[in-house]
């Protein structure tokens, strides 16, 4: 017996083990999609680097781990979910909180908010609007053959929903917190849903702790619906220790006239992969995808960007950027696809990394296939050092060398960081990773673990 | 103030500066002109310590100290400034951020405490009139899609903000249309100080009507072949630069 088939064995074992206590919480309709979604993922399988969007990313240290067995939430748990608050105390938003993928409220499952905006629990919502759910569940991932989304599918057992109601725009961004916190090692799935009817208007901001210090594997769905002219803002910010995982799958489907940007932050993390799909659904709809990831010692950041120019006149920009230090590996893996259909579609893919020695590694890889005769499109990638040219201007006028450096990594970064549209979080990021840049830590200061 | 002395430089193995010699005074304001590919940017370029080219010979002393073993901040600090050619755009670095790095810097290594936030805003407000500088522009990423003209502003602009006893300004003019060059000549009329020396880096006699020149010097192949007046500028504006190589290489041959 070889060891992927044990690897599978474990992981199709752990959704027999667990499959009744993860259905009893969820819909009829959720779980339907589950005995499928398993057989579906045990044909795929966990990618390996033979798989062309893991070419650069080996799983097999976090998925041959024995995990603990599978998170369900105890009372316990929940109210240290609810004692943790964002220490950016100065960014006014809906929060909610996600504990090791669960929605951590017992009597508030469901928050209304002014204008009929619904904010909780997808289990919940799952039974409470069953005709949204049905409406939207699983559409998204359609298509994928990502075997890990199948796992999510079969094993996710809640997560967040999240629906905007025709012209609404809440009156502040929603954020959810996810919090892995545990005394043994977990592997855990969340599922979010969020629905942005026509004509509405929405930010959502993703953020990624690891509160204690074992090992832990994540791996996470989010289906995005955009309505016709809706707009759509997801910021993620990805800050955790060097023993985590994170896997996270984001299908953005977009309407004709609407607007979508995905930014995705990379502070710290063990293993990083974020896939990204924007699937340009209407005429004339327009995306940005944006990231950045700062890396050190073995830590390994991914991105895989999946743009589908499905209708005519839209519009797609993306703009990745890394910088890697001591032993750190990054990939960026863009792929623009423009159907036959698709014509006067505009693309553009920039990537642009700094390695700040020669043991660092980034692999750039774009990927575009098209169809259709009348596209602009464009991309272009470097690896490289910091400029020379601009160290000297600096230096030029008085700013030492180490200073300038620092400045130069900054403003490298920050051309990522100034597209995020709330201003706290947007400061914030900006002196997180400038402590980053200078070597102290980055971590949010509820986080207790010191895994410099 | 500057004293070279038989500087000799390489770029790639290729000597560029064949001993250059030039005596500056406190407040004196010297023309540095030349054909193309005389090495003019290059001396400019080594005086503000941009490690390019290899020095073979040769000294340079300022304010006493040797200019040569300084890095480019030190001399910065210590008054020289270099107005570049070609301003380098630097992405994501705001000129505000810049700037007011670059006044504290200088301020501590005088001694002084950094300016307050207010304080370091009304001298940029106060210096941006000067060079009749869009104040939008401080808002953006340093040079990043500014036109020529703006970047050759903002080049004066940094000057009046860092307040050098030494500037070196590369080629200000080129790329300036006649208003542009007019506001930016203004600008560093404004700025001349008896205790300020400026070398003024052109091909043409045109910025030397607006900041008339103590002394003019010609180089070519390397080698200041010719050091005059204000009207040496006007004859090589009259005449070309065809005479001046034809009787620096006839001395060549004799050597």
């Amino acid at each position: 017996m070889n060891n992927s088939t044990v690897k599978y064995d474990k992981y199709s074992a752990l959704y027999r083990d667990n499959i009744e206590r993860i259905s009893s919480g969820s819909s009829q309709y959720i779980n339907s999609f589950r005995e499928s979604a398993i057989r579906e993922f045990v044909r795929l399988g966990i990618p390996t680097r033979k798989n062309e969007s893991y070419r650069y990313t080996n799983l097999d240290p976090f998925f041959s781990h024995d995990y603990s067995n599978y998170f369900i939430p105890g009372e316990q748990d929940f109210i240290r979910a609810e004692e943790f608050r964002c220490d950016v105390t100065d960014m006014d938003v809906h929060a909610i909180v996600l504990l090791n993928g669960f929605y951590p409220t017992i009597t508030d499952k469901i928050r209304k908010l002014p204008g009929g905006v619904l904010i909780g629990s997808l289990n919940e919502a799952s039974k409470l609007f069953s005709d949204q759910i049905e409406k939207h569940y699983g559409k998204y991932v359609n298509g994928n053959s990502d075997g890990l989304v199948y796992l999510n599918t079969a094993l996710a057992s809640d997560g967040v929903f999240i629906y905007v109601p025709e012209g609404v725009e809440p009156d502040k961004p929603i954020q959810i917190i996810n919090l892995v916190e545990s005394d043994d090692d977990i592997f855990n799935q969340h599922r979010n849903l969020v629905i942005v009817e026509k004509n509405a208007s929405v930010t959502l901001i993703i953020c990624d702790h690891t509160l204690s210090p074992r090992k832990f594997l994540t791996n996470a769905v989010t289906e995005v619906y955009v309505g016709e002219n809706s707009h759509f803002d997801i910021i993620r910010v990805q800050n955790e220790h060097n023993n985590a995982a994170k896997i996270t799958h984001t299908f953005i489907h977009q309407e004709r006239n609407s607007h979508a940007s995905s930014n995705n932050i990379t502070l710290h993390g063990g293993l990083v992969r974020n896939s990204t799909h924007h699937y340009l659904g209407g005429e004339r709809a327009e995306c940005n995808s944006y990231g950045l990831f700062l890396a050190d010692k073995f830590q390994h950041v991914d991105n895989f960007v999946n743009v589908i120019h499905a209708q005519p006149y839209c519009t797609s920009n993306q703009l990745f950027k890394g910088i890697l230090d001591d032993m750190a590996t990054g990939a960026f893996n863009g792929r623009i696809f423009v159907d036959k259909n698709a014509q006067g579609t505009l693309a553009y893919q920039k990537n642009n990394n700094i390695l700040l020695n020669d043991d660092a590694r980034m692999d750039t890889k774009p990927q575009l296939e098209i169809y259709a005769d009348d596209v602009k499109c464009s991309h272009g990638a470097t690896v490289g050092q910091p400029d020379n040219d601009a160290l000297f201007y600096l230096q030029s006028r008085g700013i030492g060398r180490h200073e300038a450096r620092l400045m130069l990594m900054f403003g490298f970064a920050h051309e990522v960081i100034e597209n995020i549209r709330v201003e706290a979080l947007r400061d914030r990021i900006d002196s997180l990773v400038m402590q980053r840049l200078k070597g102290e830590l980055s971590r949010c200061a509820y986080c207790m673990i010191n895994c410099g | 103030m500057l004293t070279i002395n038989n500087l000799k430089a390489s770029i790639n193995g290729k000597t560029i500066l064949k001993g250059i010699n030039l005596e500056l005074k406190a407040g004196e304001v010297h023309a540095l002109m030349g054909p193309n590919g005389s090495g003019k940017s290059t001396l400019a370029a080594i005086l503000a310590g941009r490690e390019f080219a290899n020095i073979l010979e040769g000294t340079v002393t300022y304010m006493g100290k040797n200019l040569l073993e300084m890095p480019p901040e030190e001399r910065s600090r210590e008054g020289i400034f270099l107005g570049f050619q070609y301003p380098t755009e630097i992405p994501g670095v705001s000129m505000v951020n810049f700037m007011k790095t670059a006044v504290n810097e200088h301020r501590k290594h005088r001694g002084l405490e950094p300016l307050s936030a207010s304080d370091f805003l009304k001298l940029m407000r106060e210096k941006k009139e000067l060079v009749e500088i869009d104040s939008k522009l401080a808002n953006r990423s340093v040079n990043e899609g500014y036109s020529g003209g703006e970047k050759k502003k903002n080049e004066i602009f940094q000057m009046a903000m860092l307040e050098p006893k030494l500037a070196i300004l590369d080629e200000t003019d080129s790329g300036l249309d006649i208003d542009a060059l007019r506001i930016v000549a203004n600008g560093i009329n404004k700025l001349r100080h008896p205790e300020r020396s400026v070398i003024v880096i052109t091909h043409y006699q045109r910025l030397l009507d607006y900041i008339i020149p103590d002394i003019v010097h010609v180089l070519y192949d390397g080698r200041i072949v010719k050091t005059g007046g204000r009207d040496l500028a006007l004859e090589l504006e009259e005449k070309g630069y065809d005479w001046i190589k034809k009787e620096a290489d006839k001395s060549t041959v004799y050597e």
